[in-house]
């Protein structure tokens, strides 16, 4: 560094991210290293005189806490963002020079990193690349490296390019998809040419890219509303309604009163009480947090809350459901490219703990799931819950509005990630897809929810920025009605990008807005209080043509009705998948209690507080029902329940995913997910019949029929499941092309993981219900049916049973059981209930005793054959804790058959179908799960 | 005076206002929340109010260390008239980051590193109440009432101090992590102090949030039939007091 600054900070004492960052390199092999210092750095372009020196050092050491140094170490690794990644230390730098009376500073920041021990040459540059910096968004150099600073005077070319396709052959068409990364199929490709012979020119390089993000897989859903054609036999084959619509016509004939809006716009929309509308929908964001975890989770849920405020409902919770590899995977064993799970996992969860909690929104319900089938392609899938009062839809951007955008600025962040996000990934997609991913700001967003708060009434229309950014808010909002936008008009984060950058960025925390010339004056008045940008790119035409110009240089004119409906529909193969439902004899299993005890500590079963700890679940003060529960907050709750402080109704959320029925029988796993997701809000007392469900698909490669086939099972599956039980799908998303193709050409898919969210009201939080025992003396009960179905059960996961039967079968008496069963749990008087789920009645039994650090002596089994009993994990079933004289009470309201287990005891003791085991032991295999 | 007047004041990043606001509204004050941008553009707005409420959340996204961008807005913004409230004898309460918003600005001694842990933590604490010369806890102190229970929700909640003697010595500590077998420092804090006071007594840092436990069903273990300290009254002893001066 020629005549800059630099000042280096340091903790005093131990810096607990020490710890982090040793265990992390040990785990990824690298045990030579002994320790890892970190400093955190702050690099000024110009020299500081000692009275600026002492004025920024005032402001940015805490000298009870910190150390600093303007000397320059001379070993040591460092690391800082890549240029175009936003950096809001050094924003906050800047500000806080401003405010002591240094304006116009230029800053940048960084990390220095002091490596200890045995070291080899290859160590260090190792552990820079595989742990100090990922090198998505981060560079690294040996100390001292030499900053970059953001270049004010930057200035790209106002051009575009004329993209010659019409005279093209196919094979020409293809190597232009490949080298632009359009992920367009040939039919596309050809609708393209032809649109532009029939308009005579050629496309522009930002038409092409538009076409490419609107008709992606991630944006069209083409899987979902393709024709489809199952081969099934030799030469006979016939069509089947497309996916989407089967859904919608399912959700349709259930006629539920409580749905407003399914399946449109950004959120499904309910109504439980007069006067209030509720907003729910859940995304995935898998490809980004596959190359970088923190960046992926972070913005997949700044996303998800978007679509929320899209739907002009106001956030009230998050949830999140995670998959990964093993995080005790062998290092040397990953393929080529891919991050090692623990690491994945770790900034995962960072990255949704720092967005949930710094945007002040309470991360409640979810999952996290561990199978070698997610090394490659980890699954983050987050969910957004949101509130208004009850207002008739807004009417949609009218001819004269005003195209506004607020929020964050654009940047280069985030280029083309939804034609990303549609493909498959390589062992070089870390590097090429660098630009795919967005950089989150939660106080950014944060400051749109309480702007938005205030702006009922001033806009026609709203969207958010998310895959294709502009491209996609705008071109959305101006379907059937046109609009004319100025893209040299958008503020941004730096200078220099190109028209088409700009159109395209995914650059977070902006949503579009239409807004009547009248309104807006009292919009940005609003906007101002709050410190958020508001700017008007154009108007909404009502010509039906969508132009996008950069100054008066237009640079995209189409007619929105080619835009959103000339894409051909896809026409695919699929062979629906043939599992055997053959009732197999029980597996054998020798010693029970030491199964139990594999089970408890499987890490699918295992506690999760670790990570979920992580997360603010208090916020707001309407958590009734947390994620964890019992007499020391350390037991899993089956569904959370929500409710304002100043109500005493509330909702519920539950979540199913069983990705191990998915590879046996996705029609079957389909349906137990969706009883599972409604099992857990029926359990802590909501109203089976107010319930309405979310679906997320994480699939394979729909373009080959046997995943195809899966993905047809899956829905048939979903709807039977939603037509039994009154429960309309009002929301979903599917993200396909979860594969990895290695640099060994094998190609690895995810197993077939379809998360289901159930939303339910629950009528009255003051007797909401948890799974932990209560009281010693009481009686426990198992209702539902028990019959032998280990097909996909972590009983045969864990005995490694390759053929374990069939997939646990859909009950026809669930329903009326749940309804049942909730009448009486709306009393308040069950002490507990528990859904049974992974593992069975024994780790459902032993995880009540562990939450309610009571024990239980069962002496009577709902099957002859003990492991059925104990491990099978037939669906519909539920433990039950009633006091003793309220059993011919239950019994009565409940209307079937039911067993009686035995009783429970205050001796820290589960005594089950004759072995003995203590609580401490059934404690610690729950809490020994991963680290 | 029926209902004191408090300003809650909010800073980019801000976001348990509105629940500290609900709770004040519970105990009897008449809480507004106010924008900072707002006060530092009229600052005069502190001498209509009885009370003053820094809230919990991540101000400027704890940009070179939790509270430290709010602080310096406040001590070049309205320094004086904070120095005002606190002279006149107004109380002052600081939760979470509000806490490390005070001591930065020197209102309130020692200062927050991150939890001992590494990184942020959200579990429910059970506090004690030392004797001590917070207007805040008066009447609070150990036995006189249920130990208040309520929940943390921080990264960087560590307090250290360079003489924690002299500071308990001289009645600063006004609230401690109580130590039991359900019960435990959470984050490393040194002699597990959750909450310090100036010396005049009148300003009040806590990392807990008192302000999410204002209603018996928001404990964890209400469906087991617990009954513990609410929050609330510490916010009602805040109330009392501000009538009373």
């Amino acid at each position: 560094m020629t005549n800059g600054a630099r000042l280096t900070i340091r903790t005093k004492g131990a810096d607990p991210r020490s710890r982090e960052l040793l265990a992390d390199a040990h785990a990824l092999g690298l045990t030579e290293v002994s320790g890892i210092d970190v400093a955190e750095i702050v690099f000024f372009a110009h020299d500081l005189t000692p009275g600026e020196r002492a004025a920024m050092e005032a402001v940015l050491v805490e000298p009870l806490l910190q150390q600093a140094t303007w000397t320059v170490p001379e070993t040591g690794v460092e690391t800082e963002l890549l240029p175009g990644v936003t950096d809001p230390v050094a924003t906050a730098v800047a500000l806080a020079a401003h405010t002591v009376g240094l304006p116009g500073m230029e800053v940048a920041t960084g990390q220095h990193f002091d490596i200890h021990g045995e070291l080899q040459p290859e160590t260090v540059p190792a552990l820079a690349r595989r742990l100090l910096a990922n090198q998505v968004i981060e560079r690294w150099a040996a100390a001292p490296l030499d900053p970059s600073f953001i270049d004010s005077d930057a200035n790209a070319e106002q051009t575009i390019e004329q993209v010659a396709i019409r005279t093209l052959d196919d094979e020409a068409l293809q190597e232009l998809n490949r080298e632009r990364g359009l992920s367009l199929d040939i039919a596309e490709l050809h609708a393209i040419v032809e649109h532009f012979r029939s308009v005579g020119r050629e496309p522009t390089d930002v038409e092409l890219e538009t076409l490419a993000q609107t008709w992606s897989e991630h944006c069209s859903h083409k899987t979902f509303r393709a024709r489809i054609v199952t081969l099934d036999g030799e030469m006979a084959s016939t069509e089947i309604t497309p996916l989407m619509k089967q859904l919608r016509h399912c959700t349709d004939t259930i006629d539920a009163p409580f749905v407003r809006s399914s399946f449109v716009g950004n959120a499904g929309i309910l109504s439980y009480v007069p006067g209030t509308t509720v907003a729910v929908k859940a995304e995935t964001h898998n490809h980004p947090s596959a190359i970088e975890p923190f960046g992926g989770s972070n913005t997949g849920v700044g996303g998800v809350i978007r679509d929320v405020m899209g739907a002009a409902h106001h956030p009230i919770a998050i949830t999140d459901i995670l998959c990964f590899g093993p995080t005790d995977f062998p290092a040397e064993q990953l393929p080529d490219g891919v991050l090692h799970p623990r690491l994945i996992e770790s900034g995962v969860v960072a990255g949704i703990a720092d967005y949930g909690n710094k945007i002040g929104l309470p991360t409640v319900a979810g999952a996290v799931l561990y199978d070698p089938g997610y090394l490659a392609n980890p699954l983050v899938y987050a969910g957004c819950i949101g509130v208004a009062a009850d207002a008739a839809p807004l009417p949609g951007p009218q001819p004269g509005d005003l195209v506004v955008v607020l929020g964050g600025r654009t940047g280069r962040d985030g280029l083309r990630g939804a034609t990303f996000s549609s493909a498959t990934m390589d062992a070089s997609t870390g590097d090429v897809a660098g630009a795919s991913v967005q950089i989150g700001n939660p106080i950014t967003e944060k400051l749109l929810i309480d702007v938005m708060r205030e702006c009922i009434g001033l806009y026609t229309a709203v969207t958010d920025c998310g895959a294709g950014g502009l491209s996609s808010a705008v071109g959305e909002m101006a379907e059937g009605v046109g609009a004319d936008v100025d893209v040299a008009l958008a503020p941004l984060k730096y200078p220099g990008l190109r028209p088409w950058e700009v159109w395209l960025s995914e650059a977070q925390e902006r949503m579009v807005f239409a807004v009547p010339p009248a309104r807006w004056t009292c919009l940005v008045a609003v906007c101002e209080r709050h410190g958020v940008e508001a700017t008007k790119l154009g108007t909404f035409t009502g010509d039906g043509v969508l132009r996008v110009r950069s100054g008066d240089l237009t640079v995209l004119e189409l007619d929105t009705e080619f835009l959103h409906a000339g894409r051909p529909q896809r026409t695919m193969h699929a062979v629906l998948p043939t599992p055997s439902r053959t009732a197999a004899a029980a597996p054998p299993c020798s010693d029970a209690a030491a199964m139990l005890l594999q089970l408890l500590a499987h890490p699918n079963i295992a506690s999760k507080e670790h990570i979920i700890r992580r997360y603010d679940h208090e916020i707001r003060g309407a958590t009734v029902v947390r994620p964890l529960v019992g007499a020391a907050h350390d037991g899993h709750a089956d569904g959370v329940v929500l409710a304002e402080p100043s109500d005493t109704h509330g909702l519920a959320i539950g979540i199913g995913v069983n990705p191990w029925y998915g590879i046996t029988d996705p029609e079957r796993m389909a349906h137990a997910v969706v009883d599972e997701a409604i099992r857990n809000v029926v359990a802590v007392g909501a109203d089976p019949s107010s319930v309405a469900l979310l679906d997320n698909f994480s699939w394979g490669d729909p373009r080959r029929p046997s995943t195809l086939g899966e993905l047809v099972a899956a829905v048939r599956g979903c709807c039977a499941a939603a037509s039994a039980y009154r429960a309309p799908f009002v929301s979903g998303k599917d993200s396909l092309n979860n594969e990895y193709l290695g640099s060994d050409g094998a190609r690895h898919a995810v197993p077939p993981t379809l998360v289901i969210t159930a939303i339910a009201h629950h009528p009255n939080a003051d007797l909401a219900v948890t799974p932990d025992l209560k009281q010693a003396g009481d009686v426990l009960v198992v209702v539902g049916r028990t019959e032998t179905e280990f097909g996909g059960s972590h009983f045969a996961l864990i005995t490694g049973a390759g053929d374990a039967g069939p997939v646990p079968a859909p009950d026809t008496n669930s329903p009326a059981r749940y309804r049942a069963l909730h009448t009486l749990l709306r009393t308040g008087r069950v002490r507990a209930c528990h859904d049974l789920s992974e593992g069975g009645l024994a780790v459902a039994v032993a995880e009540m005793c562990i939450g309610g650090l009571l024990g239980a002596n069962i002496d009577t089994l709902p099957h002859a054959d003990i492991t059925t009993a104990l491990f099978s994990e037939s669906t519909g079933r539920f433990v039950c804790e009633i006091a003793p004289q309220d059993v011919t009470w239950f019994f009565d309201g409940l209307g079937e058959p039911v067993t009686v287990l035995g009783t429970v005891t205050g001796e820290p003791l589960l005594r089950l179908a004759g072995f003995d085991i203590p609580l401490d032991e059934l404690r610690s295999a729950f809490q020994g799960g991963p680290r | 005076m029926s209902r004191p007047r408090a300003v809650v004041l909010s800073a980019p990043g801000t976001n348990r206002d509105h629940d500290v606001a609900f709770a004040l509204d519970l105990a009897g004050a008449d809480p507004t929340v106010t924008l900072l941008a707002a006060l530092l553009a009229d600052p005069t707005q502190l001498q209509a109010a009885q009370m003053l409420v820094i809230a919990g959340g991540f101000s400027y996204a704890d940009a070179l260390g939790a509270g430290r961008m709010w602080s310096l807005a406040l001590a070049h913004g309205v320094g004086d008239a904070l120095q005002q409230f606190v002279a006149a004898g107004k109380p002052v309460i600081g939760i979470c980051n509000g806490f490390q918003v005070l001591t930065r600005t020197g209102l309130l001694p020692g200062a927050l590193g991150h939890n001992a842990s590494g990184h942020f933590q959200c579990e429910w604490v059970r506090l004690a109440v030392p004797a001590s010369r917070s207007v805040w806890t008066h009447g609070l102190s150990d036995g006189a009432v249920e130990p208040i229970e309520c929940p943390i929700a921080h990264g960087e909640g560590r307090y250290v101090h360079p003489d924690v003697a002299a500071l308990a010595a001289n009645d600063q500590v006004a609230l401690r992590y109580a130590i039991s077998d359900n019960s435990r420092n959470p984050n490393g804090s040194v002699d597990d102090i959750a909450g310090v006071c100036d010396e005049s007594g009148v300003v009040l840092g806590l990392m807990p949030h008192p302000e999410n436990h204002v209603l018996a069903r928001q404990h964890p273990r209400r469906t087991r039939g617990t009954q513990a300290g609410l929050g609330l009254a510490l916010f009602e002893q805040g109330v009392r007091y501000a009538k009373g001066r």
